[in-house]
């Protein structure tokens, strides 16, 4: 009997123990995520409920200029590493479910709406690859040639629309590609000339009908409504700077990121001391708020009554707080030196900040501006959760 | 004739101690090291093989004169996004960040 009872609970044990767990126990994704530690290859799979580490995933290649798009379950961040190296990795075995090299210089990457494919933007050779989202089994290629068709653009700037469509842009180009992989093998591709000069990112509005490409050769943005293809992009905030001369620009700034609070749109002034507040109505510019260096990233917190900004090099020790219904800078903070990234939880109740030269995420509550914790990372850089799976544009 | 030749031996001796002095040292070296690969990284990749800027691997570099890189490093390239590095280096640091480059960039 006793003997029973072992064996008993021997499979029960046995039981627990699926493959790939490590004996974990069943979780959910929803609040989980990763840090990318960009110099060391790896990336830390936090989770934001107790603020813990639950592992490291190591083998991931150059991770200079990272970013992740994760699968509608949430459970495989697809990482897109500066070397082409396209990662599929498994937040619960913390296991590299996939990996492929998919290019010699990369800088980002979407998944479809529908989850089913993944799309690599890519600076050698230029253009955008088409992968199985399950498998990375490549599907097929856009090309970003130009002018004479021998050279081809650094694509930045990629979106995920409606419609199993890509977005994206072409920085020498200076154009705007549509790609609609509605058939992944043999996608078709609509091409908006004419945008205006070396875009150098992109977004997509929360609806997914509008894509907003920042231009670095001029002042202003242009912008698609991609309910109506046929009328092309339209130039918005033109002359923006006031025929001021741009200050250098020692950080490209990103617009990628939740920078719509409700109707006004947040972005990164190109050389210049401001974040640009435009109306998402009208299009039209609606106010601009001086900050504390060149922005690169605007991001509105869930709630939409705060953005939280940080800047570029020599000025990237501090995080400034733009309250919106005001548009003045209410709290100015300094997590650590180096700050290259920050994420919300969905909710809004936490923002994990990156600070890359001190090796550490700092957590806040961005109600109180109280620190409440802080997680130690190698050199981290981009901050990516799960909610990312559930939103266009991310 | 000896004067001279007492002058030019005054001057390689100079040059000799420029070159000494234009290596930096300590904290400053490694934060330079550390400035290339991380700042410049974010446009020339962390591995210096190339992103939005072109790549500064010594193949990349073999046929670029050091003066030529110093200058672009001191002023930027007026019409593309690299900026003037001027208020964060001397000429000397910047003519050391040019050769290093030509050389491999030190981890």
């Amino acid at each position: 009997m006793k003997r029973l009872a072992i064996v008993a609970s021997l499979l029960l044990l046995a039981g627990c123990a699926q493959p790939g767990d490590h004996g974990r126990t069943l979780r959910g994704t929803g609040d989980l995520g990763v840090i990318v530690e960009r110099a060391s290859g790896s990336v830390l799979v936090v989770e934001t409920s107790h603020r813990s580490v639950l592992g490291r995933v190591d083998g991931l290649g150059d991770l200079s200029h990272a970013s992740v798009v994760y699968s509608r379950d949430g459970r495989y961040a697809y990482v897109f590493g500066r070397d082409g190296g396209l990662s599929k990795v498994d937040l619960l075995s913390l296991e590299i479910d996939k990996r492929i090299v998919q290019s010699g210089n990369a800088i980002g990457g979407a998944i479809s709406q529908d989850g089913r494919l993944i799309a690599a933007a890519n600076y050698t050779p230029g253009g955008i690859r088409i992968f199985d989202a399950d498998t990375l089994e490549p599907l097929s290629e856009v090309a970003s040639t130009y002018g004479d068709g021998r050279q081809r653009a650094k694509v930045v700037g990629i979106a995920d629309a409606p419609g199993n469509r890509f977005v994206f842009s072409l920085f020498e180009a200076g154009e705007i590609w549509v790609v609609d992989a509605s058939e992944p093998r043999a996608p078709r591709l609509t091409k908006l000339a004419g945008i205006g000069r070396q875009p150098y990112d992109g977004f997509i509005t929360p609806d997914g009908r509008y894509y907003i490409a920042g231009l670095y050769g001029e002042d202003g943005l242009a912008l698609v409504d991609l309910w109506h293809l046929e009328r092309g992009a339209r130039k918005i905030l033109a002359g923006y700077g006031r025929g001021e001369a741009p200050l250098p620009v020692y950080k490209m700034p990103h617009m990628r990121g939740w920078a719509v609070a409700g109707r006004l749109a947040f972005l990164p002034a190109v050389g210049r001391h401001e974040v640009l507040v435009i109306d998402t109505e009208t299009w039209r510019e609606a106010g601009r708020v001086k900050v504390y260096g060149q922005p690169v990233f605007a991001v509105a917190q869930p709630g939409a009554r705060q953005v939280w900004v940080n800047f570029a090099f020599p000025n990237n020790g501090v995080v400034q707080v733009i309250d919106v219904p005001t548009l003045a800078v209410v709290k100015q903070l300094r997590p650590g030196r180096a700050v290259l990234h920050l994420e919300f939880t969905p909710r809004g109740e936490q923002v994990w900040v990156s600070s890359r030269d001190d090796n550490v995420v700092v957590v806040y509550d961005p109600t109180h501006y109280v620190e409440r914790g802080r997680i130690p990372a190698a050199r981290p850089s981009g901050i990516f959760f799960t909610a990312r799976a559930l939103k266009t544009g991310f | 004739m000896f004067p001279a030749r007492l002058l030019a031996a005054i001057a390689g001796l100079s040059l000799a101690l420029s070159a000494l002095a234009a290596e930096p040292q300590g904290a400053r070296r490694a934060a330079l090291i550390d400035m290339v690969r991380q700042d410049c990284g974010s446009c020339h990749g962390l591995t210096l093989k190339g992103g939005l800027g072109p790549p500064l691997l010594p193949e990349a570099l073999a046929g670029r004169d050091v003066l030529l890189l110093e200058s672009v490093i001191l002023n930027g390239r007026p019409g593309t996004p690299m900026p003037p590095w001027r208020p964060f280096l001397s000429e000397a640091e910047a003519r050391w960040i040019a050769e290093q480059l030509k050389k491999g960039w030190p981890e």
